[in-house]
C-alpha cells in the first residue's frame, strides 16, 4: 500500500500541485491572504499543514505574509506564500528584507489580468518584469514559471531547493490556465525526489559568523533558538551581521549577493527545447502560453515547417545561452506573451545575430490559441 | 484512438448548474480511473449564480500539449445562452446534447435532446442534479469512459450524504442516453468521405 500509493494516478489542479510540491519539499509554514486565482494553495495547505506539523496562518495581508514566512525561516523552517497581482505588489517590501538578509523562502505568484485589481478570474502574464525588479535596490532573485500541473509540482520542489541553497527567495510565477487546469498525473514518490536542506554552521557558536563568506558564497545559515548569534537586518551589514557603511564592506557584500547567482547559473537556469534540432524558425514561450506554442510546433511540423520551440521554465537569471544559441540557429524566432512583451525585450537584449523577432501579444484575458502562433510560422 | 488524437468534450450552462463539478467527476473517471490522458479547464465570470459558464475536458492517449478544446467533439448546452454562445466551434461530424426543457431553438439536426432538468425534479426529486442526469448522458454518448468509473469518481468528489442522490440522477442520464439512437442521427458527408479513403 505505501509502496504504491506514490506511483497513483490522481487528477489534480495546478494549485494542487504546487501544495504537493511545497510539501515533497519540507515546507512546513504558509502564510498567505486568499486571493483569486490563488486561493486553493491556502485553502489546501490549510488542511495539510496541520495534518504534518506544519503551520498555516491566515495573515491580515500580503505584507505580513511576506513578514511571517521570513521569521518562519529564519527560525530554520521552510516557509511559503501564494498570491496574485494585487498581493504580489504588497510583497515587494518585504521581499527586498529577504534578499539582503539572505533569507530563503518560496512566494508564488499567480498571474491574473492587472493593473490593479484588473481581471481577477482572467489569466495574464504580465507580472514578469516585476517579478525580477518589483522591490526596490539591484538585488538577486530567482524567478521560475511553470506550464502544466506536473511542472507546478517538480517546479516548486526545485523552487525550495535553490532558495535553501542559494539563500534567496525564489518566486513562482504561474497563471490563472495552469492554476485551475486539472490533469492526470503521476506524482513521483518521496524516495525519488531529490531535497536539499540548507547547510547550517558546523564551528562552535562562539567562531559563527553568520554573513562569513566562504568558497560556496553563500553563508552556513543557523536556526534562531539553536545557540548561535544571529543579527538580521535589512541594512547592509558586515560578516557579523551588524550595519554598515564602510565601502569595502559595502562593495564585498553586494558583489557576493549577486555573484553567489552568477556563479550558480547553470544549475539555476532550466530551458526546455522542443523540436529544435533542424528547427529554422522557434518559438520561445513560458507558462501556459509554452502549450499552445507547442501545439502551434506540430501543426507546422505537419505542414512541413521546420519550426521548434525553446520553453524557459528559469526567466531569471535570463537563460541567456539557451536564447543566444537559438537565436544563432533560427532566422526567425516568434515570442508570444500574455503581456505587451515582457520577455521579448530580454529576447532583444541578448540578440546579437540580427535574427528577427517577432512579437505577439494578448491582454484580453484569455490564452494564446494555437492558431495565433502558427500563423506566423507559416508566413516565413 | 492514435496517440496524438484529441476528444474534446465541453459542458455548458449557467453558473450555478453544477457545470464545472461534472466536468471533474468526468476527467477524475477518464484520468485517473481510467488511466488516460486529461486536461480539464473552465472559464468563469466573479458572480457565483448566473452569467454562462463553461468546463472543457480534451482526452488523448499521448500526452496534452493546448490545455483547452480546439475542435469540440461534444458539447453539452444547459440553456440557450450557453448554446448559442459555444455552439461555433463544434465539429461538423461532432455531437450535440442539449436540456430539451432549456433549450428550444436547437441549432443542428445533428443533436440529442434530453429533458435533463426535468428527469431531475421529476425522478430524483431535485433540481440541483441535473447535472448529474446530464453527466450520465455525456459519459455514455462520448464512448470514452467506463461507467463503472464515472460512478466511483462521482461518489468520491460529490458532499457526504449526497452519494445515493447524486449517483440516482447519473444512473437516470445514462438510462436516457441508452435509449438514444446516435445512428440515425444526420451525419456529415466531408467525415463520410474521409474515413472511406
Amino acid at each position: 500500500m505505501g509502496a504504491s500509493e506514490g506511483q497513483k494516478r490522481v487528477l489534480l489542479q495546478g494549485n494542487e500541485a504546487i501544495v504537493q510540491g511545497a510539501l515533497a519539499a519540507g515546507c512546513r509554514f504558509f502564510a498567505g491572504y486568499p486571493i483569486t486565482p490563488a486561493s486553493e494553495i491556502s485553502e489546501v495547505l490549510s488542511v495539510r499543514l496541520p495534518q504534518v506539523g506544519g503551520t498555516f496562518i491566515q495573515m491580515e495581508d500580503e505584507i505580513a505574509s511576506m513578514g511571517a514566512i521570513i521569521g518562519a525561516s529564519l527560525a530554520g523552517v521552510k516557509s511559503m506564500t501564494a498570491t496574485s497581482g494585487p498581493g504580489f505588489s504588497l510583497i515587494q517590501e518585504n521581499l527586498g528584507y529577504a534578499c539582503i538578509a539572505e533569507v530563503p523562502c518560496v512566494v508564488v505568484n499567480v498571474m491574473r489580468g492587472g493593473p490593479s485589481t484588473g481581471l481577477p478570474t482572467s489569466v495574464a502574464q504580465g507580472d514578469v518584469q516585476m517579478a525580477r525588479w518589483g522591490t526596490h535596490g539591484d538585488h538577486p532573485i530567482i524567478v521560475l514559471s511553470v506550464s502544466s500541473v506536473s511542472e507546478c509540482f517538480s517546479v516548486t520542489i526545485k523552487a525550495f531547493n535553490l532558495s535553501e541553497k542559494f539563500r534567496v527567495p525564489v518566486i513562482i510565477l504561474s497563471d490563472e490556465v495552469v492554476a485551475h487546469t486539472r490533469e492526470s498525473v503521476i506524482l513521483p514518490q518521496q524516495s525519488e525526489i531529490q531535497v536539499f536542506d540548507r547547510i547550517t554552521p558546523s564551528v562552535p557558536p562562539e567562531w559563527y559568523k553568520p554573513y562569513a563568506d566562504n568558497n560556496r558564497g553563500v553563508p552556513d545559515m543557523s536556526a534562531v533558538g539553536d545557540g548561535y548569534r544571529h543579527h538580521v537586518t535589512g541594512l547592509v551589514h558586515d560578516e557579523r551581521g551588524f550595519p554598515t557603511q564602510q565601502p569595502k564592506e559595502v562593495e564585498q557584500f553586494l558583489n557576493r549577493l549577486h555573484s553567489k547567482i552568477t556563479k550558480g547559473f547553470n544549475e539555476i537556469v532550466v530551458t526546455k527545447s522542443f523540436e529544435m534540432e533542424d528547427a529554422e524558425i522557434c518559438v520561445i514561450a513560458y507558462g501556459s502560453v509554452a502549450r499552445s506554442a507547442m501545439r502551434a510546433v506540430r501543426d507546422a511540423r505537419a505542414q512541413g515547417i521546420k519550426a521548434g520551440m525553446v520553453q524557459l521554465v528559469t526567466l531569471f537569471p535570463f537563460p541567456r545561452k539557451v536564447v543566444d544559441s537559438a537565436l544563432r540557429q533560427c532566422k526567425t524566432v516568434v515570442v508570444p506573451e500574455m503581456n505587451m512583451g515582457q520577455i521579448s525585450r530580454e529576447i532583444h537584449r541578448v540578440n546579437q545575430a540580427g535574427t528577427r523577432i517577432i512579437k505577439h501579444n494578448r491582454i484580453d484575458g484569455h490564452l494564446i490559441t494555437p492558431n495565433e502562433i502558427l500563423k506566423y510560422l507559416l508566413k516565413v | 484512438m492514435k496517440n496524438n488524437m484529441r476528444y474534446e468534450i465541453r459542458f455548458s450552462g449557467s453558473g450555478g448548474q453544477g457545470i464545472i463539478t461534472a466536468a471533474v467527476v468526468l476527467a477524475e473517471a477518464i484520468g485517473a480511473l481510467d488511466g488516460r490522458n486529461v486536461c480539464q479547464t473552465q472559464s468563469y465570470g466573479p458572480e457565483a449564480r448566473g452569467g454562462k459558464s463553461k468546463a472543457e475536458l480534451v482526452v488523448s492517449n499521448g500526452p496534452i500539449d493546448y490545455p483547452k478544446a480546439l475542435q469540440v467533439d461534444l458539447l453539452l448546452a444547459m440553456t440557450q445562452a450557453a448554446c448559442d454562445a459555444y455552439f461555433f466551434d463544434l465539429k461538423s461530424d461532432g455531437l450535440l446534447i442539449v436540456d430539451s426543457g432549456l433549450v428550444e431553438q436547437v441549432p443542428t439536426s445533428r443533436a440529442v435532446s434530453i429533458p435533463f432538468t426535468q428527469i431531475a425534479r421529476q425522478q430524483i426529486g431535485r433540481e440541483l442534479v441535473a447535472n448529474m442526469v446530464a453527466l450520465g448522458a455525456v459519459g455514455y454518448l462520448c464512448g470514452q469512459v467506463s461507467m463503472e468509473n464515472l460512478e466511483k469518481a462521482l461518489l468520491a468528489r460529490v458532499p457526504k450524504g449526497t452519494e445515493e442522490m447524486n449517483a440516482k440522477a447519473l444512473r437516470a442520464g445514462i438510462a436516457a442516453a441508452m435509449a438514444i439512437d446516435l445512428s440515425a442521427l444526420p451525419r456529415s458527408i466531408v467525415s463520410d468521405w474521409e474515413s472511406e479513403l
